[in-house]
């Protein structure tokens, strides 16, 4: 082999000295023992499809039993359903969503690391996460929980009849997954950064896990202590959710949204952090005010602590602290704001190209604009007071946490998928699904502003007659996101075997994730990387661009 | 013992000292969100405190106060012990770092021992809620909320106190019999320290909170 040819190799792709990730070893024990990073994102990645399929199953059943107001289910069979529905979607599905598979894959590979800080204490997540799962799945499987996804007291813990005790068991333990995740990512993100990787040339998705991490870190504990109290009153009753026993109800909601409000941008900040990758690179053009970015993210992740109360709005706290709260509320939404003018103003004068992860992602910041202005509706008094345990709050906050937040999952599956896996999806029925998405969804949730602010209380089996052209379009609508959520399987299933291979570097974008093969190599980095630029250096006018580590690329 | 030759690092970390850092780091954060779980459970006494202050002092009198206080030189010494080994073992002076963490461990098991013999006094004067509890006089329907707090912040801290005693034996028998904590690497020894030092921290807020508040 001559010199020359191993110089080009070096530039263009790494020497591959090393089998893939994938094909380094093939024992189950290989798998289920492992210790990096990338086959954990990927255990990670079966078990969320696997709850969000489950928790899935239980809104398709609430939608067909809205389809007609006499409903279908049996009353208590609805409660049940819906419980269940929020439960397995907010902590089996969209709080571990993107940190533990994509958090997890290209953390270390984005910051220049052979792997996590603690890549045993990763793996063990994992497992605590399964056991959750399989507590959650024996509660579902004896009949569930019927007191919705925030177990009030003292309905949780005096009155109702299900398997409650189980399901706050399954919260409790998940929160030992969360923590154990977050704390790695905190850990790793300060010391394991490649020479020159300084804060202000992450990318952004590294900053939108850290800025995570760090409010998973802090918030999860009180809920764990919130589901312990809860459990240990459900289960001995000495009184202290208990009113009769001089107990407070209200110190369950407070101690409950100290975590769940934070635990909303938990969803969304990883979120952002994909959006922020994809539309420099399709818009073939720098990000726009990055310091900006990461001042909002993190801005957002602090805030986030100040405003829980604005669920309780209704639940009898004093009008001063009500008024406290709304105004935290209005001052979220500024770097909110901030992060959609951004993304939008990045576009200008871009070389846009429409691919699958760029629909996903314009359809992000038009749904999360949507649930980000209904949200500053809620946050004023007088307009909660009337839309509060309305159709309304359930079409907001699904804009955000389903609308923004698993389009920008989806969006993400696509753009890394190349990296994953080593080849590509296909780019027209990607297309197809990343449209279908938007249009079912908005089908499905847009008729429930309209139905909550007429008046539909949320988490009733039944409504007046009137109402059911609005409903059964909702209905409608959810069948047709379902086919949008079940194609990607299909089709990335079939890119597997029959993909078109895909190089180190498919979408000419800058990040320390696309120097290297794909599938990346067992221990990532041949070499340690040494950062010399900020992310995101695209040129729209020439089509050029130059990576993180300085090598210029032309057209 | 052979401690100039230092321990291979791990994939991830480049040096041995970045693994040791990385190590501290990790348990710091980890005490971040420890303490946000006990703060949120003395965040809730303290709400309930405030709400029912009469009932909560009668209440809180029939702790056992000497139990109490043995139990809070008890750790403290621990937690000096177990600088004490830390420091031999940066020192290179391995039996002074044996003896300082058995003493450690004993002293954790002393803790234990006295807790329980707490528990079993309490138990006699019927102030477990459910098991055995009888209302006594002045303490109204809100005692039970004190010593629903007792045992849920008692029981939590013993369980991290148990979780301290089993990574100090875990030095003890695995780390340090097969030589592995040296003056070069004694950061896994640090991290058994610092989380050691934080189960005595919760300690020193659960005893003014529930022995001493009102008791004068």
């Amino acid at each position: 082999m001559s010199v020359t040819t191993v110089e080009r190799a070096s530039a263009d792709e790494p020497p591959e000295t090393e089998p893939s990730y994938l094909t380094a070893e093939n024992t189950i024990s290989s798998w289920l023992l492992t210790r990096d990073h990338k086959r954990i994102a990927l255990l990670f990645f079966a078990s969320i499809t696997f709850f969000f399929f489950v928790g899935g199953m239980a809104a398709t059943l609430m939608r067909l039993n809205l389809a007609t107001p006499e409903g279908l289910l049996q009353p208590s069979v609805y409660n049940r359903m819906f419980t269940m529905h929020g439960i397995i979607m907010v902590w089996f599905f969209l709080i571990p969503s993107i940190p533990t598979t994509f958090g997890n894959f290209f953390i270390p590979l984005m910051i220049g690391a052979r792997d996590l800080a603690f890549p045993r204490v990763n793996l063990g997540s994992w497992y605590v996460f399964n056991l959750s799962g399989l507590v959650v799945l024996y509660s579902l499987v004896m009949g569930g929980a019927d007191t919705g996804w925030t177990f009030y007291t003292p309905l949780s813990t005096s009155f109702a009849n299900g398997y409650v005790f189980a399901a706050a068991m399954a919260v409790f333990i998940n929160g030992f997954s969360s923590i154990m995740t977050s704390l790695n990512f905190v850990v790793t993100i300060h010391r394991l950064r490649a020479p020159g990787m300084t804060w202000m040339r992450l990318p952004l998705f590294v900053w939108g896990i850290y800025s995570v991490s760090v409010v998973m870190l802090t918030a999860t504990p009180v809920l764990t202590m919130d589901t312990f109290l809860l459990a240990v009153e459900r289960f001995v009753g000495t009184g202290l959710f208990d009113p009769a026993h001089g107990g407070d109800v209200l110190l369950w909601q407070h101690m409950f949204w100290f975590y769940s409000h934070p635990a909303v941008y938990i969803m969304i900040l990883p979120a952002m952090g994909v959006i922020s990758e994809i539309i420099p690179c399709y818009a073939r053009r720098p990000i726009f005010g990055y310091a900006g970015m990461v001042i909002a993210l993190m801005a957002i992740a602090i805030l986030s602590f100040f405003v829980w109360a604005h669920h309780m709005f209704v639940a009898g706290i004093s009008i001063y602290s009500a008024v406290f709260f709304s105004l935290m509320t209005f001052f979220v939404a500024v770097p909110s704001a901030i992060k959609v003018f951004n993304w939008t103003v990045s576009l200008h004068k871009g070389s846009i190209s429409f691919d699958a992860p760029m629909l996903y992602a314009l359809g992000f910041v038009l749904l999360f604009t949507v649930g980000g202005v209904t949200g500053l509706m809620l946050a004023t008094l007088p307009v909660d007071v009337d839309v509060h345990g309305t159709y309304f709050v359930i079409a907001h906050f699904h804009y955000i946490m389903v609308g923004a937040t698993v389009s920008a999952y989806f969006a993400a599956l696509h753009y890394w998928w190349p990296k994953i896996t080593g080849r590509y999806y296909p780019e027209g029925w990607a297309r197809f699904s990343a449209i279908l998405t938007y249009v079912g969804f908005n089908f499905t949730f847009f008729p429930q502003f309209i139905l909550g602010y007429l008046g539909m209380a949320r988490r009733s089996y039944t409504y007046p007659a009137d109402w059911q052209s609005w409903n059964l379009l909702s209905s409608a609508g959810a069948s047709i996101l379902a086919v949008a959520y079940a194609l990607p399987l299909l089709y990335l299933g079939w890119s597997l075997i029959w993909g078109r291979k895909a190089g180190p570097n498919p979408w000419r974008a800058t990040g320390l994730e696309w120097a290297i093969a794909s599938p990346p190599p067992e221990h990532n980095f041949e070499r340690t990387p040494t950062v010399t630029l900020e992310p995101y250096s695209y040129d729209p006018e020439h089509g050029s661009f130059v990576t993180q580590e300085g090598r210029s690329h032309a057209r | 013992m052979p401690d100039s030759a230092l321990p291979r690092p791990e994939i991830q970390f480049a040096t041995i000292a970045q693994q040791g850092d990385t190590a501290e780091l990790g348990i710091w954060a980890f005490l971040i969100n420890e303490t946000i779980f006990f703060g949120a459970l003395i965040f809730t006494y303290f709400l309930y405190r405030n709400f029912y202050p009469h009932e909560f002092a009668v209440a809180a009198k029939d702790t056992v106060l000497w139990c109490g206080t043995l139990n809070f030189l008890i750790l403290i010494t621990s937690s000096l012990t177990m600088v004490l080994s830390i420091n031999a073992a940066a020192q290179g002076e391995r039996k002074a770092m044996i003896l300082w963490l058995v003493i450690t461990c004993a002293l954790g098991f002393a803790f234990l021992l006295v807790k329980g013999y707490e528990y079993y006094l309490d138990f006699l004067h019927k102030s477990v809620p459910i098991v055995a509890y009888e209302i006594k006089p002045g303490e109204g329907n809100a005692g039970i909320l004190f010593w629903a707090f007792y045992w849920v912040a008692t029981g939590l801290h013993a369980i991290h106190l148990m979780a301290g005693i089993g990574l100090v034996l875990y030095m003890l028998l695995w780390r340090i019999r097969r030589g592995l904590i040296t003056p070069a690497y004694y950061a896994p020894l640090e991290v058994v320290g610092i989380y050691w030092s934080f189960v005595d921290v919760v300690w020193l807020f659960l005893f003014p909170c529930i022995y001493l508040v009102g008791r004068s």
